[in-house]
């Protein structure tokens, strides 16, 4: 497959950036969408220009650090697919496609498509956590955890962390991934002490870094590798109302 | 061929107690000298990765009150390549009652190593496996659990017994994320400094101990010295020496070839795992391998057409004319032979013609008799997320026709020699996770590595470095310090280095080539000759690397090629010790077969009389033959036998 692609190039945080085209050539459906990029960086490199900055690691849709939006979508056309895993074979020879950072307020472009997501560690720290000591624990057994909570609260803990929900939603709301985590930690026997206040520290954090409101538009999960749904804010705003009568008191 | 190492004086662990093992680890405690809290907060730790081994760590000496210091190269934490790891993590819980216990646990490490792991250290591991599921409950990991609300467990390749816990496919995620959240929690408290997208480069070492890195902004390229009273290197392992491997694009050994430079000694560096289960290579163009967890052995059934060359679809070929290779030669473990056992009798099937799929690299795992007894969505229950990766990148319906898979380089049992304090031989240099070599001997056990970087992080070194810290008081330092200017003059040189030679190849081109190199001759099966051959192999194209390759940009930048041209520089040194050490070690071990050490039917043959060591390996300089130190390994609790899976 012949293709082109015109790609988002910064050089930092500073600079002004612009769409650019280059053509790619003998691209096989079997590579994956970043293995296109490494063949056009290779392409980049020979004719001594820089090649594009891109974040990825894992290569295969756990790590969360892959993040283009492609086509105008956050990780590209396929539906509950990361960037990496995406493949060559869903797009046509002769295609133009488009390969953009996340854009969001909270995210800083760093260099072409690297962005700075560090935001989202910030709300974590606030309070995404269940205060359990290192080293001394209760015997796991002793904590019986129905299946249906244990399994509500892993659908919930899957959230890769990516930032694709922040970069697809018009507000730049971070509420998925944010109740994402009061999910997780919400629905467990474990997690019950902190859980208002929890929801409660990470959703002042979450506003504190510019993140936008959930006007509940959908677009969030629409793009989200791992498909949390949209409930997840549901339960995150009830725990916040909960946390705040209690606040004032 | 001119000389390739020399043989020094041996080494030895000189921390392990006296007497019986399951006194040891007790009795260590309780030598170790402690530091009041009050103090604890004068001390600082570098603390370089956050994997599992790194997060944990962190988390649990920010707790303890002391000064972290935390690095990563990626943008989070949480990113670490532990967060791929699938299958589950294994404990001497004995929840189902199958005859497990911290002896057996321990047993089958030791065994499953092919005897060249550390007594001590073993049954330390097996001991505190429970205490890790213990902790990670408390901290909301959200493992499968049965109907009754208890825990579950599958069982895993190499053992008969039921202990490994398991997150669905995401258990690595899952232990990961609780270790983070640990970590963010201890950012909170403001004990642990993370410093994401910075790369160490270098180790500082003043007066004979570990005192700081080098490391290199990513972002703006700015070098920075840090330094502190002890240094932690949870870096993970090399297998990107191979280019192509189930590890993360950025997977490095930097972090632990720099150290042994500065004279850490650097451990079995040929003892590296091939998993069984991956996806096959697809063409040229691949970039990483993916693993399909060993786990869908338990329900999957391995086999290849019994005609040699048979290009059939699988559904066509008839039960009469398939051969369930591994439950026809094993019976006992059948599927679950582990994985050097498993990965060397798929590649005799595709060398003997019996091989699937393109280029005849493949072999059938073939889940269609468990989805017929359990139902396909007790099937999906278990593997979903790896069916669907499975079909992201094959293109292939793995519920309806045999996945195909391969073996792959996975895992590195070799690091840095650690004693039984996790110290290396740098005094205050310690070494946690795969990064260092002690505990799987020259095979890993499947669920075994979490395990291990857990109980380093979380148990086992903060019990350590206390008594480190309590007895090497050491002055303060600043980056001004001669040693720190020296390390830091190091790395600036070598990455204007890289930036001057402006050659024609790019960095991928050669750790393609390089990783092409170690597979053939240091991969599954090595022989004398292959490996000498290789070392020329290597030094031919290391010295071509640092003439002709091609670093685009500056230093003062987000510089991704840079980055990876450091990397790729690293792996030609560590590839040749590799080859050196494959060469000298004559017998077949573990993951380690030597064409010329089998036995009559094809199985690794161990030579315990010669090379029941452990090899160090000391750097001498850069144009002089590292140096080998033994570590005699002592058994005293298992009996040495023949490993036999039939
Ligand atoms: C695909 C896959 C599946 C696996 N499945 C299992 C399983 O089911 N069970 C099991 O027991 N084991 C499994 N393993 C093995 C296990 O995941 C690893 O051995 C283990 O997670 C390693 O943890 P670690 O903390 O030592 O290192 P890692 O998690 O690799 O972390 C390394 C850290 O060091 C940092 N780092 C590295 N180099 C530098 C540098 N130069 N400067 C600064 N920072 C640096 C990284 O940023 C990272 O934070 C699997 C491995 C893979 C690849
Ligand atoms: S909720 Fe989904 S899209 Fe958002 S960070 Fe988590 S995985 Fe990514
Ligand atoms: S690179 Fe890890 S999720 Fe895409």
């Amino acid at each position: 497959m012949n293709i082109t692609v015109r790609i988002w190039r910064q050089h930092d945080r500073a600079a002004a950036g612009r769409m650019v085209s280059y053509g790619v050539d003998g691209i096989s459906p079997d590579m994956s969408f970043l293995e296109m990029l490494d063949v056009l960086n290779d392409q980049l490199t020979a004719v001594g220009d820089d090649p594009v900055a891109f974040d990825h690691d894992c290569r295969e849709g756990i790590c969360g650090m892959c993040s283009l939006v492609i086509n105008g979508i956050a990780h590209g056309p396929e539906a509950l697919t990361t960037t990496c895993q995406l493949y060559m074979r869903h797009f046509n020879d002769g295609d133009t496609i488009d390969v953009e950072p996340w854009r969001s307020q909270a995210f800083p472009i760093l260099r072409d498509l690297v962005v700075d997501r560090s935001a989202m560690d910030r709300i974590i720290q606030a309070g995404g956590y269940i205060s359990a000591p290192t080293g001394s624990a209760p015997d796991a057994a002793a904590t019986l955890v129905p299946k249906k909570d244990a399994d509500r609260a892993f659908d919930a803990a899957v959230c890769i962390g990516c930032g694709a929900c922040i970069a697809a939603c018009p507000n730049g709301s971070g509420m998925l991934f944010t109740g994402a985590k009061a999910n997780h930690l919400g629905v467990l026997p474990q997690g019950q002490t902190e859980r208002h206040e929890r929801a409660l520290a990470m959703v002042n954090q979450h506003d504190a870094e510019g993140f936008g409101g959930c006007t509940q538009i959908g677009e969030c999960t629409a793009v989200c590798p791992v498909g949390i749904p949209l409930d997840m804010i549901s339960f995150l705003n009830a725990d916040v109302l909960s946390a705040l009568p209690r606040k004032q008191d | 061929m001119e000389q390739l190492f020399t043989v020094g004086e041996p080494i030895q662990d000189a921390k392990a107690p006296a007497g019986p093992l399951q006194d040891q680890w007790e009795a260590r405690r309780f030598g170790a000298k402690l530091i009041n809290p009050a103090n604890r907060r004068k001390l600082s730790v570098i603390m370089v990765g956050t994997g599992l081994a790194g997060a944990s760590a962190a988390a649990t000496l920010g707790e303890a009150g002391y000064h972290v210091k935390s690095f990563c190269y990626q943008d989070s934490p949480r990113r670490a390549h532990s967060i791929a790891a699938q299958g589950g993590i294994n404990a001497a819980k004995n929840y189902r009652n199958d005859g497990d216990s911290i002896r057996r646990l321990f047993y089958d490490t030791v065994k499953g190593g092919d005897y060249r792991s550390r007594e001590s250290n073993v049954y330390r591991l097996a001991e505190v496996s429970s205490s890790i599921i213990d902790q990670c409950v408390a901290q909301g990991v959200p493992f499968a659990r049965d109907y009754g609300g208890l825990l579950d467990t599958r069982s895993f390749g190499g053992v008969q017994v039921s202990r490994t816990f398991y997150a669905r496919g995401q258990t690595g995620q899952q232990l990961l994320l609780g270790a983070y959240q640990a970590l963010e929690r201890q950012v909170n408290a403001g004990t642990v400094e993370v410093n994401t997208r910075h790369e160490m480069l270098e180790l500082i070492v003043i007066n004979g101990k570990a005192r700081g890195v080098v490391v290199r902004d990513l972002v703006s390229g700015t070098l920075e010295t840090h330094l502190a009273d002890a240094v932690v290197l949870a870096t993970g392992g090399y297998s990107n020496v191979y280019y192509l491997s189930t590890n993360a694009m950025g997977c490095n050994t930097s972090a632990t070839w720099r150290a042994h430079r500065k004279g850490a000694l650097f451990a079995n560096p040929c003892f590296t795992q091939i998993h069984p289960t991956c996806i096959p290579v697809s063409g040229e163009h691949q970039s990483k391998l993916t693993l399909m967890s060993e786990s869908l052995r338990n329900d999957g059934r391995i086999w290849v057409p019994v005609k040699a060359g048979d290009t059939r679809a699988p559904g066509d070929i008839p039960a009469a004319e398939r051969d369930y290779y591994l439950e026809r030669q094993y019976p006992a473990f059948g599927n679950l032979v582990p994985r050097d056992v498993a990965s060397r009798a798929a590649k005799n099937q595709c060398d003997s013609g019996h091989g699937v799929g393109p280029g005849g690299r493949g072999v059938y795992l073939d889940l269609a008799d468990a989805i017929a007894r359990l139902g396909r969505d007790a099937i999906e229950e278990k593997y979903g997320n790896l069916l669907d990766m499975y079909q992201k990148i094959t293109d292939e319906d793995p519920y309806r026709v045999p996945m195909r898979i391969y073996p792959a380089v996975h895992y590195t049992m070799g690091g840095l020699w650690v004693d039984y304090d996790l110290e290396s031989s740098i005094p205050g240099l310690f070494v946690i996770g795969e990064a260092n070599y002690s505990d799987h001997g020259a095979n890993r056990l499947g669920a075994s590595a979490l395990m291990q970087g857990l109980a380093d992080g979380y148990f086992i070194l903060p019990n350590t470095i206390n008594d480190y810290l309590a007895k090497n008081p050491v002055a303060a330092a600043d980056s001004s310090h001669p040693e720190a200017v020296k390390a830091l003059d190091t790395v600036r040189g070598r990455l204007e280095r890289f930036l001057s030679i402006n050659g024609s190849r790019t960095v991928d081109s050669f750790h393609k080539e390089l990783g092409a190199i170690v597979w053939e001759y240091c991969g599954m099966e090595r022989n004398a000759e292959g490996l000498e051959h290789a070392v020329g192999l290597i030094r031919a194209l290391k010295e071509e690397f640092w003439t002709d390759v091609k670093v685009t940009g500056v230093n003062e930048e987000l510089n991704q090629t840079l980055e990876r041209a450091g990397r790729v520089g690293d792996f030609f040194e560590l590839a040749e010790l590799m080859c050196i050490d494959a060469l000298h070690r004559a017998e077949s071990c573990g993951s380690h077969f030597r064409t010329e050490s089998q036995t009559d039917d094809g199985e690794a043959l161990r030579d315990d009389a010669e090379f029941a060591y452990v090899a160090a390996w000391e750097f001498t300089g850069e144009d002089s033959p590292p140096r080998l130190r033994k570590e005699n390994l002592e058994y005293h609790n298992v009996e040495l036998a023949q490993r036999s899976y039939k």
